[in-house]
C-alpha cells in the first residue's frame, strides 16, 4: 500500500478546509500540508449557499447586536464564549475574503453592501448577489492554489481514521482513479467534510452530503453533539428541495396562504406591518418559519401541489430590475425548476431539511476529545449554532472556525512529531481487508440476503423524515430506534453490482450509507432523549423549554449496540436564559 | 395515466474490461420534471450499479455533472427530459478528454492551467492590513469583470471548443476567461505577471473564434468575449512595447 506522510491533513476541500489550508500556507509556510476530498475541491456543496455571510461593519451594528442574535436565535444553546470569539474575529474574516478577490455586491461609494436575514436585529450579511457561496468556495480555492507546497488529493475518499496509543495520526483514503487504498500518515488531522443532509429525502443538499467525518469521528470514540438539532428551511422548492434563499425575504419578500394572507403574523412574529421590518414576520428566525408552515398546514391554510402542500414566496413587488440585481440566481432556479418566473408570478415553497446544528464535539479551537484530531465547519459542532441556527452565520463560521483550527492542528503537528507508523500502516492493511470482504469480495449477507444500497438509503431517509420532522414525539422517536438499528443489520447483506477497482462510485455509496446509517441512530437517539421543545427541536409532547433539565448538549458516543448518551454544560456568559422573542 | 419511459443511451467504458467504449440502452421512467440526471440516478439506483458519472448539487452550480447530451455539452441536472421526450436521449462523456470511466472525464490538464493563469489577487506591495478595511470597488469597477466570475468551471466550452479539441495545449476558454476576471478586477495588479501564459503561443492565439464557447456556457460567462478582449488588450501591449521601449506597460 502507498504510503504519504504530511504535517497536517485536512479531509475536505470546502469552506471551512479551504480557509484552513489557507491559513497553513501563510503562518506555517513549513509544514507539509494535504488536502484530501472526494470531490474536487470547487464542486464542495459550500457552493449551493445563497444568501450571504455575516460580520459586523456597518457603524449602526455592534459585536453585541451580532452575539445576542445569535444566542437568542440558537435559543440559548449556543456556547457563549464561542459566539464572543465568532462574531469578534467574523469582521477581519469577511475583509480578508474581500482582499483575496470575493465579488462581493457594493454600494455606490464602493463600500460592501449589507442586506438583512432572519432574526437580525440590524443587517449585517454580506452578499455576492444571491451566488455568495459560490464566490466564497471559488475564491478560497483559487487563493488557495497560490500555496503551491499544498498537495490536492482531489476525490480520494476517507474511510478510516488511524489512531494509535489514543491519538489520531492519519487515515486512510480510497483513491477513486485507480481504486486504490492509501495510507495517510499525519501528525493532525482536520476533519471539514460538511453536513449529512442526505439523512433525509427531501433537502437541499448536494449527493456527497453524507455524514462522512462525523461517522469517522464517531467510530474514533468522538461525541456526536446536540444530533437532534437539524434545520429545516423555510422555503425549498417542492419537489426538488432547491434552496430559495432568505436573501429573498432579506430584499422584501413575503409569505402568503391560500388566501393570500401573510400568516407569520398568527404565530408570534407580527404584526405584518410595517415591512419590511428586522427579527419580524419573514424576517423571523428558520426554525420559528418552519413551524408556521406546518401549523398553518394542519389549519388547510396551504395550497396544494403535486410535491406536497405549498405556500407563496411573493417577490412581485420588488419589481424585475431589483431581483435581476439582487437574486438572478433565484429568477433563474424558479424558472429552471419550478416553471414560474418570480418577476411575475409566486414562487411556491414548502420547508426543506438544510443544515445540521449538530456535529463532531469540538472545543473553541475545534480540537476533539482524541488528540491530532480537529474539525471545522458544519460536520462539526463547535456550539456557535445551538438549537436553530441564524441564516448567514454558516459562512462566517467556517472561515473563521477554519482558521482557527489551522492553528490548533499546527500547533499540536509541531509539538507531536513522532508517528507509530508500523502499527498504523497495520491498521491500513486491515481497513484494506475490511472493505475488500465487506463489499468487494462478497455477494451478500451470511444467509445469501443481498440488499440495494439505494434501497436502504431510502428506507433511512422515511425512518429520519418521520421521526424527526418539525415536530417531533416521543411514540414516533422510540419506534424509530429499533427500525434504524434493523437497517443497520440489513447492511451487512449489501451486495454491489460494481466490483471494478477504477471509479467505483457504488462501492463510495455503499460506505457513505454506512456513515449516514450510524449518525442517523446518533440523532434519533439523541432526539429521542431530549424531552423538551427548544429551537428546531419541537417535541408535541414536551412542548415546553425545559431549562432545568435540558439547557445542555446532548453528547451520543458509539457503542457495540444503541449509543451512550451523556449531557454537557452550555457556557453561559453575559446573557442568561430568557424567553426567545420576535416581531413586535 | 400510463407509466410513461425514456430510452437512454449511454456511453459505456470500463477500463479494465472494454478495449473500446460502447453503447448501452436503458428505460427510465419519463417525469415531466426530471432532468436527464434523475433519469441517470434512477438508473444507478434500481438497475445498474456500475453506471458511473459525477454529480452532487443538482441544482447548476457545482459544475461536477457536464455531459455531452445528444451531442451538446450540458449539465444534466439542467437538461429537462421533457427536451427530448418521446425522443431517447444520447449521453456521453463531455467531448475533448480522456474518459476514465463511463461518464467521468479527467480533469487533470484543466487543474494545471488553472493554476497556471494564477487565479488570485496579486498586489504588488503585497496584501494590505485588515484593519484598513476592505478595497474599494464601486459598481461599475465590480461590473467590468461579474461575468467572467461567475465560472462554475464545468468544462462544457472545452467541451465544445473546436480549437481545444485539435490543440490540447490551448489554454482553453474557461482559463482565459478567469485570467481575465482578475486581471480586471480593481483589486488586482496581476496581468503582467499572468500575460506571460495568457498572451504565449497556447494562450489565446490559439482562439480561433469559432464562439461555441459562450454559445454552451450555462452561467453566461461569454468566455469568446474574454478572449477577445484579451487579444485586443495583448496587442495593444505589443504595439506598446515597439514605440516606447522604455515605458512601462
Amino acid at each position: 500500500m502507498q504510503i504519504h506522510e504530511y504535517d497536517v491533513v485536512i479531509v475536505g476541500g470546502g469552506g471551512a478546509g479551504l480557509r484552513a489550508a489557507i491559513q497553513l500556507g501563510e503562518a506555517y509556510p513549513k509544514l507539509r500540508v494535504a488536502v484530501v476530498s472526494k470531490v474536487y475541491p470547487m464542486r464542495s456543496h459550500t457552493v449551493a449557499a445563497e444568501g450571504g455571510a455575516a460580520a459586523v461593519i456597518k457603524s449602526n451594528d455592534s459585536l453585541d447586536h451580532h452575539a445576542y442574535d445569535t444566542v437568542s436565535g440558537s435559543d440559548w444553546l449556543g456556547d457563549q464564549d464561542v459566539i464572543e470569539a465568532f462574531v469578534n474575529e467574523a469582521p477581519a474574516e469577511m475583509i480578508r475574503m474581500d482582499h483575496w478577490g470575493c465579488p462581493w455586491s457594493r454600494e455606490p461609494d464602493g463600500h460592501v453592501a449589507v442586506r438583512p436575514f432572519g432574526g437580525m436585529t440590524i443587517e449585517r450579511t454580506w452578499f455576492a448577489a444571491d451566488k455568495s457561496g459560490f464566490h466564497m468556495l471559488h475564491t478560497l480555492f483559487q487563493t488557495a492554489l497560490k500555496f503551491q507546497a499544498t498537495v490536492w488529493h482531489n476525490e480520494w475518499f476517507a474511510t478510516k481514521l488511524l489512531v494509535d496509543a489514543g491519538r489520531c495520526q492519519g487515515i486512510t483514503a480510497i483513491e477513486l482513479l485507480t481504486g486504490q487504498l492509501h495510507t495517510v500518515l499525519a501528525k493532525a488531522v482536520i476533519l471539514c467534510t460538511g453536513g449529512a443532509g442526505r439523512l433525509y429525502p427531501f433537502t437541499t443538499n448536494g449527493a456527497i452530503k453524507t455524514a462522512d467525518g462525523m461517522a469517522l469521528a464517531y467510530r474514533a470514540g468522538v461525541a456526536l453533539k446536540d444530533m437532534e438539532f437539524v434545520q429545516y428551511h423555510p422555503t425549498g422548492l417542492p419537489g426538488s428541495g432547491i434552496l430559495i434563499t432568505e436573501g429573498a425575504r432579506g430584499e422584501g419578500g413575503i409569505l402568503t396562504n391560500k388566501d393570500g394572507y401573510r400568516y407569520l403574523q398568527d404565530y408570534g412574529l407580527g404584526p405584518a406591518d410595517p415591512w419590511p421590518r428586522l427579527r419580524a414576520m419573514e424576517l423571523g428566525p428558520r426554525d420559528r418559519l418552519s413551524q408556521a408552515f406546518m401549523q398553518e398546514d394542519a389549519k388547510g391554510k396551504t395550497i396544494p401541489g403535486p410535491f406536497g402542500t405549498v405556500v407563496h414566496l411573493d417577490l412581485r413587488h420588488l419589481g424585475e430590475a431589483k431581483i435581476n440585481k439582487k437574486l438572478p440566481f433565484v429568477r433563474e432556479l424558479s424558472k429552471n425548476y419550478a416553471g414560474i418566473d418570480p418577476v411575475y408570478e409566486p414562487i411556491p415553497v414548502r420547508p426543506v431539511l438544510h443544515y445540521c446544528m449538530g456535529g463532531i464535539d469540538t472545543d473553541i479551537h475545534g480540537a476533539t476529545t482524541v488528540p491530532g484530531l480537529f474539525a471545522a465547519g458544519e460536520c462539526a459542532c463547535v456550539s456557535l449554532n445551538g438549537a436553530n441556527r441564524l441564516g448567514s452565520n454558516s459562512l462566517t463560521e467556517l472561515l473563521v472556525f477554519g482558521r482557527r483550527v489551522a492553528d490548533a492542528a499546527a500547533q499540536f503537528a509541531l509539538e507531536h512529531p513522532k508517528l507509530a507508523k508500523d502499527k498504523l500502516g497495520a491498521q491500513a492493511n486491515d481497513e484494506q481487508e475490511r472493505i475488500a470482504a465487506q463489499f468487494i469480495r462478497k455477494s451478500g449477507g451470511p444467509s445469501g440476503k443481498t440488499e440495494r444500497v439505494a434501497t436502504l438509503r431510502t428506507e433511512m431517509n422515511l425512518i429520519m423524515e418521520e421521526a424527526t420532522g418539525i415536530y417531533r414525539d416521543g411514540p414516533t422517536l422510540e419506534a424509530s430506534l429499533p427500525k434504524i438499528a434493523a437497517l443497520k443489520e440489513r447492511y451487512r447483506n449489501i451486495a454491489l453490482d460494481d466490483r471494478t477497482l477504477s471509479f467505483n462510485t457504488e462501492l463510495i455509496s455503499a460506505i457513505e450509507l454506512g456513515f449516514m446509517l450510524e449518525v442517523a441512530e446518533a440523532g434519533l437517539h439523541s432526539a429521542f432523549r431530549r424531552q423538551e421543545s427548544r429551537g428546531s427541536h419541537q417535541r408535541t409532547d414536551f412542548p415546553k423549554r425545559d431549562d432545568q433539565n435540558f439547557l445542555r448538549h446532548s453528547m451520543a458516543y458509539r457503542t457495540g449496540d444503541a449509543p451512550r448518551m451523556d449531557y454537557k454544560d452550555v457556557v453561559i456568559t453575559r446573557w442568561p436564559p430568557k424567553e426567545r422573542v420576535y416581531g413586535k | 395515466m400510463a407509466n410513461k419511459t425514456i430510452r437512454l443511451e449511454i456511453l459505456r467504458y470500463d477500463p479494465e474490461k472494454d478495449s473500446a467504449p460502447h453503447f448501452q440502452s436503458y428505460e427510465a421512467p419519463y417525469h415531466e420534471e426530471w432532468v436527464v440526471l434523475d433519469a441517470i440516478n434512477h438508473i444507478k439506483d434500481q438497475i445498474d450499479g456500475t453506471l458511473t458519472y459525477r454529480w452532487s448539487c443538482r441544482m447548476g452550480v457545482c459544475g461536477s455533472c457536464g455531459m455531452m447530451i445528444n451531442g451538446t455539452p450540458k449539465l444534466s441536472c439542467s437538461a429537462f427530459l421533457r427536451d427530448y421526450y418521446p425522443n431517447p436521449v444520447r449521453v456521453e462523456p463531455l467531448a475533448n478528454f480522456p474518459i476514465l470511466r463511463d461518464l467521468v472525464v479527467q480533469l487533470d490538464d484543466f487543474m494545471h492551467k488553472l493554476v497556471s493563469i494564477q487565479p488570485w489577487i496579486v498586489r504588488k506591495d503585497g496584501e494590505k492590513p485588515v484593519q484598513e478595511g476592505e478595497y474599494l470597488q464601486t459598481p461599475a469597477q465590480h461590473a467590468k469583470y461579474k461575468d467572467f466570475s461567475m465560472c462554475i468551471n464545468c468544462m462544457l466550452c472545452y467541451a465544445a471548443c473546436p480549437a481545444y479539441g485539435l490543440e490540447p495545449e490551448f489554454l482553453g476558454p474557461a482559463a482565459i476567461a478567469l485570467a481575465q476576471r482578475y486581471n480586471l478586477d480593481s483589486r488586482d495588479e496581476g496581468r503582467d505577471s499572468r500575460q506571460e501564459v495568457v498572451s504565449a503561443h497556447d494562450g489565446i492565439w490559439k482562439c480561433t473564434f469559432v464562439g461555441e464557447c459562450s454559445v454552451v456556457c450555462p452561467k453566461h460567462v461569454d468566455p469568446a468575449g474574454a478572449i477577445q478582449q484579451a487579444k485586443l488588450a495583448s496587442t495593444i501591449d505589443w504595439y506598446k512595447s515597439l514605440l516606447w521601449p522604455w515605458g512601462s506597460k
